[in-house]
């Protein structure tokens, strides 16, 4: 039996230093560690909790900004006033993932963390370089209806399921980070994760002991911001592709432009393309073609999800229509 | 009458307080070990090594059992018409003959600890080269000799289909293509097996003991009285465990060698593979008809997948015998052998997936001659069996059809496709007509009145979360005059009297038939007690008029307690056993069709960008002779059309390959609908009586809801899109090519 022991860390710095023990990992929802614990994909021989630091706090910021405690559930972040407010992509990202009981359990920090949902990644008995270095990729030449057209590598298609880290990558939320040494940085939210070149099992920034206090997201820019996700079922499902936007206009044209995808790549995919396309052009369909497909440029499928690359196209135009005709 | 009531389940309140005991959860006989299964992670070959040495030396491991050491066994008699009945043999030898199959079986203390050492076993293979896909594989179909579970022909003919079609004004020959796919009861498949002398008592999730006992006991090869089947409360099993697999064969091993109580269960991911699947299937459908859509050659064939080793076939050509009028025919059925996991009946074997065929083609056709598809289908309505000529039974297709319409509003239809488009959402309605024969099974039931005059109805029967438990004591209630509160029914034990169990949705009436004709049998001893009792009230009566209602007989005026004729003259108690006749041996299976009947109306909506699916609401009206529980009823039935939902939109047993696995093996990858995707979904039942169906005229209905319940969504998704998808399920990719263009 693998059997693991478990703490329950008392504040961060205690947690930093317990989860440097080899084999240490932090837990906070279990929501997605819990299940791949139990089919052997994590072995993890030391579990610290910090589900209970005192890290679960939505503060306002004196530039107008916003923190969220790395341990506020998914559901209370989508629910608080600030958030629904000034960022309401953010919220409408958190109720499209999951469930409500998920939703409750699961932490910003966590999610933010969540591995891939590529059924090989969940298989022991399949090649999966992400969790067996170097054993190679069944992805590829296999299923790989819900994987990557963007940023993959030879070595892994995976995606990034998270549909709250799209929100945040268009608005360039930071994540905080705490040292095992008690120093403190922050991240870019596009920065944190990695594309998978060579090493898709090295999949954030992190260092193996740091963890994660808190999200800041700077004060919203101006526009009108919507979470679009695309998926096989109304509910309870990832995305096939989603789009987060950020969009204003001016006299009928595109003053203000951010766009990600979530769903399409081993992170959040901030399009830069795509909002160089979008600023200074007349809000309209024909626009939004081109910035989607400038969004595509690199796009590659993999046989099964080549109709992603329409998708995203189509979600895009459409989330940019709907979001700058107020829908 | 209580029958016909929306009574509440009987066992409701034992099962929302977690008192309803399952097999897993049975603690009795004390602590149990646990059985974990290794299965092979391959797809085809030979194991050449096993080395078991860690996994024996692991924490708490009892046993490591393989194919070196396990138990000589029976091999499946294929005479037995009904596979679930024939021996299973597991770790029978070196080969691997499907993704997935038992190589080795671990015991240990605790589940963890098995599941750990689990992982220790140490395989080695050599590995052939299997054929694991359909499409690939299609030119290697063979036709079957064997008839459908032993009784249905694999293909039929009427009249000459060819020359019929060719000279047809309106042709449609279309193929259409459905997945693997998978019933997924809540409850997985578990067992405890506890032995006890030389007997062994086994708690398993079962659909049929009197097949689970067999199939036990020839793969042991001992007597099946030495076996006690104890299967109280089933959480599902949708055809999946009509017979029992390798957890059961496995435990039974476990505890006959180690002389414990062992405990298996199968985990969601196992039961993709160690169950049974449902054959994915290419469906060629030819209708040829007049302009005004009377058909005059109807043809399905069907090839369908079957595992190499263990042929199943499913009665997927069967779906159109009964159907449309039409003078040539053709039904015909191949199967692709393949090294995949076997081939089992999933809820509503032969009709789930061939509706989905057949009833999309008659769409077409509708569209093609520019015709309402009800009206297309009333067209073709037939006034008697048009394979076999004998009338039906009860028959009210129609009726179904234009109460259906009537309710739905159908006339609000887009009649062009692709026409209504509300916001973001291109809006289509469909419709499909619903068959489904009905069965018939050889079952004893009992029925036994206690002096204080309440009432114990036995039968090994079993309760899979249909209701039976309630139904039987509606019935029993009515048939000896009790409230249902004095009514008590046991089910799922070996030792009670033999049914045929759930499954074929023949349970219902079976069982009912069997304890109305036992409350009869009973009836008749107690007048003819209570009249020959000269303490009786009722002495010397004529029984001719006796009555019994609120636990009394009255005859004339004159009346007496139940209880008190049991208590003076059976202190004891007295029972009385009913029978239901086998198919084979009723006349009214010869001289009739016997079927249920319904048709079902969808709305979507099509994401005009997107091409996500989704569904509006959906309404399915049904005739199923006579309904025992109208609760219980239009649970069924609404649960088997979302069913039917899933399957035109979601389901799909993805196999890679390259392994022979099935990749998307849990629930979060295998789709489903979820309560958003079925949010406004009725059924109605029309009142009905099938006199020659049984005595109480009540037919089957577990597995109707699904019949059809697909084809509809799949017709609204085309008169919503223009766009006709002919391979499922319809997953948004194979709608987008054809939307609109985008709009502003
Ligand atoms: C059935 C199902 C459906 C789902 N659907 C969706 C969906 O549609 N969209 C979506 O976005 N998500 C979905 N999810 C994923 C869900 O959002 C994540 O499981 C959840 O956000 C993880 O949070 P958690 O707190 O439970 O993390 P945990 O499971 O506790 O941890 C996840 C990982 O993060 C690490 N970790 C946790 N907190 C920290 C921290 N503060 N610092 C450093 N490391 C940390 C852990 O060590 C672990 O490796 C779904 C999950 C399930 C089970
Ligand atoms: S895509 Fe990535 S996660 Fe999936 S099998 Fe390949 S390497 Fe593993």
């Amino acid at each position: 039996m693998r059997s693991f022991t478990y703490e329950r860390a008392t504040d961060a710095r205690a947690a930093v230093a317990a989860v440097s023990r080899p084999g240490a990992k932090f837990i906070s929802g279990g929501t997605n560690l819990l299940d791949l614990m139990k089919l052997e994909v994590e072995r993890p021989s030391h579990l610290v909790d910090i589900s209970r630091l005192p890290l679960r706090g939505i503060e306002e910021l004196p530039d107008g900004g916003v923190r969220i405690g790395a341990q506020a559930a998914n559901s209370d972040t989508a629910a608080d006033v600030l958030v629904r407010s000034r960022y309401p992509v953010l919220s409408q990202a958190l109720v499209a993932g999951a469930s409500g009981q998920l939703r409750n359990k699961a932490s910003i920090g966590g999610n933010l963390l969540q591995r891939t949902r590529c059924p090989y990644f969940y298989d022991t008995a399949a090649d999966c370089n992400k969790r067996e270095p170097s054993s190679g990729c069944s992805a590829i030449g296999g299923f790989n209806r819900i994987h990557a057209i963007l940023g993959a590598s030879g070595a892994c298609i995976a995606t990034h399921p998270s549909d709250m880290a799209v929100a945040m990558a268009v608005l360039g939320a930071h994540v905080e980070l705490l040292g095992a040494d008690g120093s403190a940085r922050r991240v870019a939210v596009t920065d944190f994760h990695r594309l998978p070149g060579d090493t898709p099992h090295v999949e954030t920034v992190l260092e193996p002991r740091e963890m994660i206090t808190g999200v800041v997201l700077p004060p919203p820019p101006p526009g009108r911001q919507l979470y679009r996700k695309v998926r096989d079922r109304a509910s309870y499902e990832f995305a096939l592709v989603s789009v987060a936007v950020i969009v204003a206009t001016e006299r009928g044209v595109i003053s203000g432009a951010r766009v990600a995808f979530g769903g399409v790549a081993h992170k959040p995919w901030r399009s830069v393309e795509a909002e160089a396309a979008l600023i200074g052009r007349p809000a309209a369909m024909a626009t939004y073609r081109v910035a989607a497909e400038a969004a595509m440029r690199g796009a590659v499928g993999q046989g099964q999800n080549d109709f992603k690359i329409e998708l995203a196209v189509r979600t895009l135009c459409r989330t940019l229509a709907d979001a700058i005709q107020g829908r | 009458m209580v029958i016909g009531q929306a009574l509440n389940r009987v066992d409701g309140p034992l099962k929302v307080a977690g008192r309803a005991t399952y097999a897993y959860e049975h603690w009795d006989d004390g602590p149990p070990l646990y059985g974990f299964i290794v299965g092979a992670t391959i797809g085809i070959g030979r194991i050449t090594r096993i080395d078991t040495s860690r996994a024996e030396r692991s924490p708490g491991v009892q046993l490591v059992m393989t194919h070196h050491d396990a138990p000589a066994q029976g091999s499946p008699d294929l005479s037995i018409p009904f596979e679930y009945w024939r021996a299973y043999p597991v770790l029978s030898s070196p080969d691997v003959h499907h993704y997935g199959e038992p190589v080795a079986l671990v015991v240990a203390t605790t589940f963890e600890q098995a599941r750990a050492a689990a992982a220790l076993v140490d395989l080695e293979y050599a590995g052939g080269s299997g054929s694991y896909d359909f499409a690939a594989c299609v030119d290697q179909a063979y036709a079957p000799d064997n008839l459908i579970f032993g009784i249905l022909p694999t293909d039929t003919a009427v009249g000459d289909l060819d020359a019929g079609f060719d000279s047809a004004p309106v042709r449609i020959d279309e193929r259409y293509t459905t997945p693997y796919e998978l019933s997924q009861p809540m409850e997985p498949h578990a067992c405890l097996v506890v032995p006890d002398g030389e007997d062994l008592i086994v708690y398993v999730s079962t659909q049929i003991v009197d097949a689970a006992r067999a199939s036990i006991a020839s793969t042991l090869r001992i007597d099946p009285e030495r076996i006690h089947i104890i299967t109280p409360y089933v959480g599902g099993g949708f055809g999946s465990k009509l017979r029992i697999h390798s957890e059961t064969i496995l435990a039974v091993f476990a505890a006959r060698a180690l002389r414990r109580p062992v405990k298996l269960a199968l985990t969601r991911q196992q039961i993709f593979h160690l169950t049974g699947v449902r054959p994915t299937s290419s469906q060629r459908v030819r209708l040829g008809a007049q302009r005004d859509g009377r058909l005059v050659a109807i043809a399905h064939e069907v090839t369908m997948h079957t595992n190499r080793h263990s042929e199943y076939i499913e009665p997927t050509a069967t779906t159109t015998r009964g159907l449309y009028a039409a003078p040539h025919r053709l039904t015909r059925t191949w199967l692709t052998p393949l090294d995949l996991p076997r081939g089992e009946d999933v809820r509503a074997p032969g009709e789930a997936p061939g509706l989905l065929a057949v009833e999309s083609a008659m769409d077409e056709l509708a569209h093609a001659v520019g015709m309402d598809p009800v009206e297309l289908r009333i067209r073709n309505e037939p006034t008697v069996d048009p394979e076999r000529g004998v009338p039906f039974s009860d028959r009210h297709l129609v009726d179904c059809l234009r109460e259906g319409a009537r309710r739905f509003d159908w006339e609000r239809r887009p009649a062009t496709p692709a026409s209504v488009r509300e916001g973001q959402w291109l809006v289509g309605y469909g419709m499909a007509a619903a068959i489904r024969g009905h069965f018939q099974a050889p079952t004893t039931g009992r029925v036994r009145l206690a002096a204080d005059g309440t009432a114990a109805v036995q039968s090994d029967m079993t309760d899979i979360g249909t209701g039976t438990y309630t139904i039987l004591t509606q019935v029993a209630a009515d048939g000896l005059g009790l409230p249902p509160g004095r009514v008590r029914v046991e089910l799922g034990r070996s030792e009670y009297p033999v049914s045929m169990g759930s499954g074929g949705s023949w349970g219902a009436a079976n069982s009912s038939t069997a304890v109305h004709r036992a409350c009869e049998a009973l009836r008749e001893k107690l007048v003819t007690t209570a009249r020959n009792d000269a303490r009786s009230a009722l002495h010397g009566l004529d029984p001719a008029g006796a009555e019994f209602s609120g636990g009394r007989v009255s005859i004339g005026g004159v009346s007496e307690a139940l209880s008190e004729i049991v208590a003076r003259n059976h202190p004891e108690g007295v029972e009385a056993e009913g029978e239901t006749l086998a198919m084979t041996d009723d006349p009214n299976y010869r001289d009739y069709a016997l079927h249920t009947y319904g048709a079902h109306f969808a709305e979507v909506g099509v994401d005009a960008d997107t091409a996500e699916i989704r569904l509006r609401r959906m309404l399915g009206v049904f005739s199923v002779g006579r309904v025992l529980n109208a609760k219980t009823a239009r649970s069924q039935l609404i649960g088997g059309m979302i069913w039917g939902l899933g399957a035109a939109l979601e389901e799909e047993a993805v196999v890679d390959p390259r392994s022979g696995a099935f990749v998307n093996r849990d629930l979060a990858q295998y789709m489903v609908p979820v309560h958003a995707d079925a949010v406004e979904v009725d059924a109605v039942v029309l009142d009905g009586f099938d006199d020659k169906a049984n005595v109480l005229g009540a037919k089957g209905l577990g597995e109707l809801g699904i019949c059809g319940a697909g084809a509809a969504v799949a017709n609204a998704v085309f008169n919503a899109t223009g766009v006709r998808v002919r391979d499922f399920p319809i997953t948004l990719e194979k709608v987008l090519p054809g939307l609109p263009p985008m709009e502003d």
